[in-house]
């Protein structure tokens, strides 16, 4: 068997060419549109072991393997021969989101009309607009049916949304620390985030390319989201109040490791992530809202298999929010399972804590 | 009782073999705290059931899922509310009332979501227990309950005539009662021989 995955290549859809642009849930319309997505594995000749994985707020197309750049994909330990999404087995696909930054059209792109940089002139879109577009980008490889989707956090929401907009084109569908809705608790999170480039001079109403990036701004707004991303417990383990220089300085600067951590991740960011896609994408979640009927039609139900999971030091997205997703699957009477796997990781175990849930999803997927 | 068995069946348990001989094939079940889910997968097998569980236990999760089983992690008393009525053919508690502290309302839950209710409990009056706790002064520890009282997962001890006055004051219909011994189905004295017993309930 093979141990890794070779020979990444990230690849490009175009369509929703003018004058056929895509219309988004809001009624605006979007075209052309680019897709950036990595494929591994082999699609079999019934075309029945294709999988989806969907990835979060800052993910990208690569999601596994290595690529040119040298680079890990995000899902890297979860995807490959002989790992839980068994590339021997299923022909992956990642696409990056719309509204991205990494390859699919977003913000940053330019818009055909006006030669410049879409900026704030970029519609908002929607996790449903998000879906659509990887519904094209199927309908391209020629998928009927995908045998699962699966995906963390905002992936997580783009599996739900995949189940409500197309029950009848997925199999499988593995949500895995989501929530059908944010609560209050995230938008207000969000709106922090959002507010914290906004507030950086530098965004200039977010015609900034020409310029450079609201780095500070971003950079605040990434050290926010890592913080949600992990849990009490995890930070007392991994910094403690360790210091970087052995004691105070009575200065503010970085005293702590903590503080230290924070900044090199808000500054790495900025090197890879747009700004306005920030905003976007958070917007996006935030109008995510498949709660009561919204799901599926009362009338309707899916044949459509479930894996919910949640983990136990995620208060970000608190297993209580899987639980909700799980009493409207019991109600629709949807074949489901939820298992709350035991982790200190908080809102980041999805991407790291790999054994437990290894087990879960490939045994799931391999019992379809 | 008969016990008719095929060949490869004999390593399956007694109680599993007399539930999964009453579930009408095709059924829709719920598992009410259905362990690493070998009722489960025997009711998949002979019955082509479709079935559901309900376990609290992470490890158990796991091993159902890898037989390809369907099961909500979570415990039994919150685990039936949202389920809409008669969602179920049979809703099967087996070996886990003992551990539920709201027996009476997972029962009525049970009654609401499936047409029958299958429950199945070790019987704290039979002989040997009676013996080790009138002579021996000690909590008894049987191959049907077998915990030290310090460590037993069980909340609720009942005896097979406890559940028969249990089911007259809620106005339960007993429909069919099995009593159990080693290996064997028991129809005389059951109170006082039976070490399990399976009662099927309905409204």
């Amino acid at each position: 068997m093979e141990t890794a995955i070779d020979r990444i290549e990230t690849q490009y859809f175009r369509f929703a060419a003018p004058p056929d642009r895509m219309v988004l849930e809001s009624g605006r319309r979007l075209g052309p549109i680019t897709l950036a997505y990595e494929t591994y594995g082999r699609l079999n000749p019934e075309r029945s072991n294709a999988v989806l994985v969907c990835h979060a707020l800052s993910g990208d197309a690569h999601a596994a393997g290595t690529n040119a750049e040298g680079q890990p994909g995000w899902w890297e330990a979860m995807i490959g021969p002989g790992k839980a999404f068994d590339t021997d087995r299923y022909f992956v696909i990642c696409a990056n989101v719309i509204g991205g930054c990494k390859g699919s059209t977003g913000p940053a792109s330019v818009d055909p009309e006006t030669g410049q940089p879409y900026a704030l002139g970029f519609p908002v879109i929607t996790i449903a607009d998000m879906v659509e577009a990887q519904r094209h980008l199927l309908d391209h490889l020629g998928i009927d049916q995908l045998l699962c989707v699966a995906g963390g956090s905002m992936g997580g929401m783009q599996v739900l949304q995949w189940v409500s907009s197309y029950p009848d084109r997925v199999r499988a569908a593995i949500p895995l620390a989501t929530a059908l809705k944010h609560s209050p608790q995230q938008i207000a999170f969000n709106e922090v985030i959002r507010q914290s480039i906004m507030a950086d001079p530098a965004w200039r109403k977010g015609d900034y390319y020409a310029y450079r990036q609201p780095g500070r701004g971003l950079a605040i707004a990434r050290m926010i989201g890592h913080i949600t991303f992990m849990s009490d417990q995890s930070m007392e383990e991994k910094f403690s109040r360790k210091l970087k220089n052995g004691g105070y300085s009575y200065k503010f600067t970085d005293d702590f490791e903590v503080e230290g951590y924070l900044h090199y991740r808000g500054d790495n960011f900025v090197k890879r992530f747009d700004a306005n896609s920030y905003l976007y994408i958070t917007k996006a979640m935030d109008y995510f809202d498949l709660s009561d009927g919204r799901f599926l039609p009362k009338t309707r139900t899916t044949e459509t298999r479930f894996l919910v999971v949640s983990y136990t030091s995620d208060w970000l997205y608190p297993s209580q929010q899987s639980q909700e997703i799980v009493r409207l699957l019991k109600r629709r009477r949807i074949a489901a399972t939820y298992c709350e796997l035991k982790s200190a990781y908080g809102h980041d175990a999805f991407l790291v804590e790999i054994e437990e849930q290894t087990r879960l999803i490939g045994n799931f997927l391999g019992n379809l | 009782m008969k016990t008719n068995r095929k060949e490869g069946e004999t390593d399956i348990r007694l109680d599993h073999r007399l539930i999964c001989a009453r579930i009408t094939p095709g059924a829709d079940v719920l598992d009410l705290g259905c362990g690493d889910g070998t009722l489960m997968s025997l009711l998949v097998r002979e019955k082509q059931a479709r079935v559901q569980g309900i376990e609290l236990d992470g490890e158990a999760v796991q091993r159902c899922v890898a037989q390809g089983l369907m099961v909500f992690q979570g415990d039994i008393e919150g685990g039936l509310k949202d389920f809409p009525d008669r969602s179920f053919d049979d809703v099967i508690l087996n070996q886990s009332m003992q551990e539920v502290r709201k027996v009476d309302l997972v029962i009525r839950e049970a009654l609401r979501v499936g047409r029958r209710v299958i429950v199945g409990f070790p019987n704290f009056a039979q002989f040997r227990s009676r013996w080790t706790l009138f002579f021996r002064g000690r909590t008894p520890v049987t191959r049907a309950l077998p915990h030290d009282w310090y460590e037993t997962p069980n909340v609720r001890f009942l005896s097979i005539r406890d559940f028969e006055v249990f089911c007259r004051h809620k106005d339960l219909t007993i429909r069919e009662a099995i009593y159990l011994g080693d290996g064997t189905a028991i129809r005389w004295r059951p109170n006082l021989r039976a070490k399990n017993a399976i009662f099927i309930l309905t409204r």
